[in-house]
């Protein structure tokens, strides 16, 4: 654990830029700092590395002064990705992955067999080892930035903005990337960001600094959007936080309505079936892929044309989709009806708006409730 | 007779060939003055140019020893010197290297304060000492710029160092000052032509160390962004 103890940074003309901040980083999860610039979030992060030092306060590592051991050796230990990826241009992107093996004395042959590897684990295809920075996009130099972060498989890994200079298609591949590593992994990671909703999707918890380095509040995402602390988290989190906060309930709980699913080859009577239950029924193939919509008057029973559907919209997967995904998927859809998928991609099921609405109220009171048990339990 | 028949003949002149006035001896001595001069302003110029760049301290001192660098005449220098110290090489190496001073220590700090800031911060990051940052990060990044200072200064040198025939020292000045002495101007326009010539083949050698010595990896990196 990385313990931040009433930390301050002063600097020679007075300017506070981290003031008494205290925070304990857990083992193995993402620790995402946020905040508006000016709010010491990268300050802080630097002085995890000592590349800034503290004016008080102290740092500890697993209960240890981080200034105990040489500062070189404390660095060496803690991977650390910047914006921009900070690549050396003169070396190909195998030698810029092995920099840090390197300097911890491997030999050449071996570091360069781990680089190959870490490659592989970030997803850069392994013609790109003999390339230079210069001939990579920018996702591609984020990766091996990564790639070299993790080479001597640091305990830490510090990123300071890395992905904020990259186009946001490339960012969301990145950062379903990172979840993936992180998975497989486990590293400590102290993420640093101005994006409220990247802190949002990658942060186990989430720090919230404020102007003149001041915690202003520090939670798991979930609860940083049912419970703001003050109102400058609340401006910060944005108006749709609400719609933002249905991210982190399931829509296991939705009930779905499987007779408006038919398939191509369907009868009069399941076509009149699914009329019965909703407006509009929803055509797959044999194999259930979703087809689209129609309305149950236009369909020939034993041949409906697939050309002749509306279109369905994006699905969301039951179960593993947030009711985030399904409300947005009813919303997008031109029947007002959200299309359920299994893993596979095979329709399950249809629900309605109205439906989702429904859950969406008993998923908050069920969490009112819970919060309510917990701070009985607690007070 | 125009300039091209002057070279003519003053190649094709046996006599240009052979002996302590020939043309390889005269060729080899500026050559020696020219690459001694280099050697010793690079290894005072670079060390510093690359510790003030590096520390980003010192950048308007060094301003000003460079403007007053530059602003000494090395002619004057030369008979400075001569007069202070007598006949030797010393009197000579004075003005040339003061001459190629400016250059190196001037663009060697330019060179190592352009450096992207961000794999150096990187580097620092990932626990590389300040040495290995100097070496291993910021000078291959910054070589080219440096070669082009050490190149501009050698020019200069080599087309300069005529003047150390004017204390009678050799070099292909020579051939310029008894030529201009014995209003033989044939041996004006070869010496000339010869100096311009050495000046070509500098020009050639530090393409060529730049090929050998700067990363692919930097070479193109200029021109795509």
């Amino acid at each position: 654990m990385i313990r931040i103890d009433t930390v301050t940074k002063r600097y020679p003309d007075g300017t506070v830029a981290v003031d008494r901040l205290s925070l304990d980083i857990p083992d193995r999860s993402i620790t995402v700092l946020v905040g508006p610039s000016g709010c010491g979030k990268t300050t802080t992060l630097r002085m995890i590395n000592r590349m800034v030092e503290p004016t008080e306060g102290t740092i500890l590592l697993d209960g240890a002064d981080i200034r105990d051991q040489p500062v070189t050796a404390l660095r060496r230990s803690m991977g650390y990705v910047i914006q921009n990826a900070g690549l050396f241009q003169h070396r190909t992107v195998v030698d810029n992955i092995a920099t840090v093996p390197r300097l911890l004395g491997w030999s050449k042959q071996k570091a360069r067999a781990r680089a190959a590897e870490l490659m592989e684990r970030v997803g850069l295809d392994a013609s790109l080892a003999k390339r230079y920075p210069y001939q990579l996009s920018g996702g591609q130099q984020q990766r091996v930035g990564v790639a070299r972060a993790l080479a001597a498989d640091p305990p830490v890994l510090l990123m300071d903005e890395p992905f904020s200079a990259v186009d946001p298609v490339v960012r969301k591949g990145l950062q379903d990337e990172l979840l993936r590593l992180q998975e497989e992994l486990g590293k400590t990671i102290v993420f640093v960001t101005h994006d409220i909703d990247e802190a949002v999707t990658l942060g186990t918890m989430v720090a919230v600094l404020r102007t003149g380095g001041r915690l202003a509040q520090y939670a798991p995402p979930a609860e940083l959007l049912s419970a703001p602390a003050d109102a400058f988290v609340e401006d910060f989190l944005g108006t749709d936080r609400g719609f933002r906060r249905l991210s982190f309930f399931g829509s296991a709980t939705l009930r779905l309505r499987t007779a408006p699913v038919v398939t191509a080859d369907a009868t009069a009577e399941q076509i009149a079936a699914g009329a019965a239950e909703a407006p509009y029924v929803l055509v797959t193939d044999a194999d259930g892929t979703p087809l689209g919509w129609a309305e149950p008057r236009d369909l020939t029973a034993g041949r409906i044309d697939p050309a002749r559907l509306l279109p369905h919209g994006r699905p969301f997967v039951h179960g593993t989709g947030s009711l985030r995904a399904a409300l947005d998927c009813a919303v997008l859809s031109p029947t007002g009806w959200a299309v359920a998928v299994d893993e596979a991609g095979r329709a399950v099921g249809v629900v309605s708006q109205q439906a989702i609405g429904e859950a969406i109220r008993a998923a908050h009171g069920t969490h009112r409730a819970e919060a309510a048990e917990e701070a009985g339990v607690t007070g | 007779m125009n300039v091209l028949h002057y070279i003519a003949s003053f190649f094709a002149d046996a006599a240009h060939w052979h002996g302590y006035d020939g043309i390889p001896a005269r060729l080899a001595e500026h050559v020696r003055y020219s690459l001694l001069a280099l050697a010793l302003a690079t290894a005072v110029a670079l060390p510093l140019g690359l510790l003030t760049g590096h520390y980003g301290r010192g950048g308007n001192v060094l301003a000003l020893v460079a403007t007053a660098g530059r602003a000494l005449p090395s002619f004057g220098l030369l008979v400075l010197m001569f007069i202070l110290l007598g006949f030797g090489l010393v009197p000579v190496m004075v003005p040339l290297v003061v001459l190629a001073l400016p250059p190196v220590l001037v663009t060697t700090y330019e060179a190592m304060r352009s450096v992207d800031p961000s794999p150096v911060d990187a580097a620092r990051g990932m626990g590389m000492g300040e040495a290995r940052v100097l070496f291993q990060v910021e000078l291959p990044v910054a070589l080219p710029l440096i070669l082009s200072g050490v190149r501009s200064a050698a020019i200069q040198i080599v087309s300069t160092a005529t003047i150390a025939a004017y204390v009678s020292f050799g070099g292909l000045g020579r051939y310029i000052v008894d030529g201009l002495y014995q209003l033989d101007y044939e041996k004006v326009v070869g010496g000339a032509a010869l100096v311009a010539a050495l000046a070509l083949v500098t020009l050639g050698v530090f393409w060529a160390a730049g090929r050998f010595a700067v990363s692919p990896g930097v070479r193109h990196a200029g021109r795509r962004t």
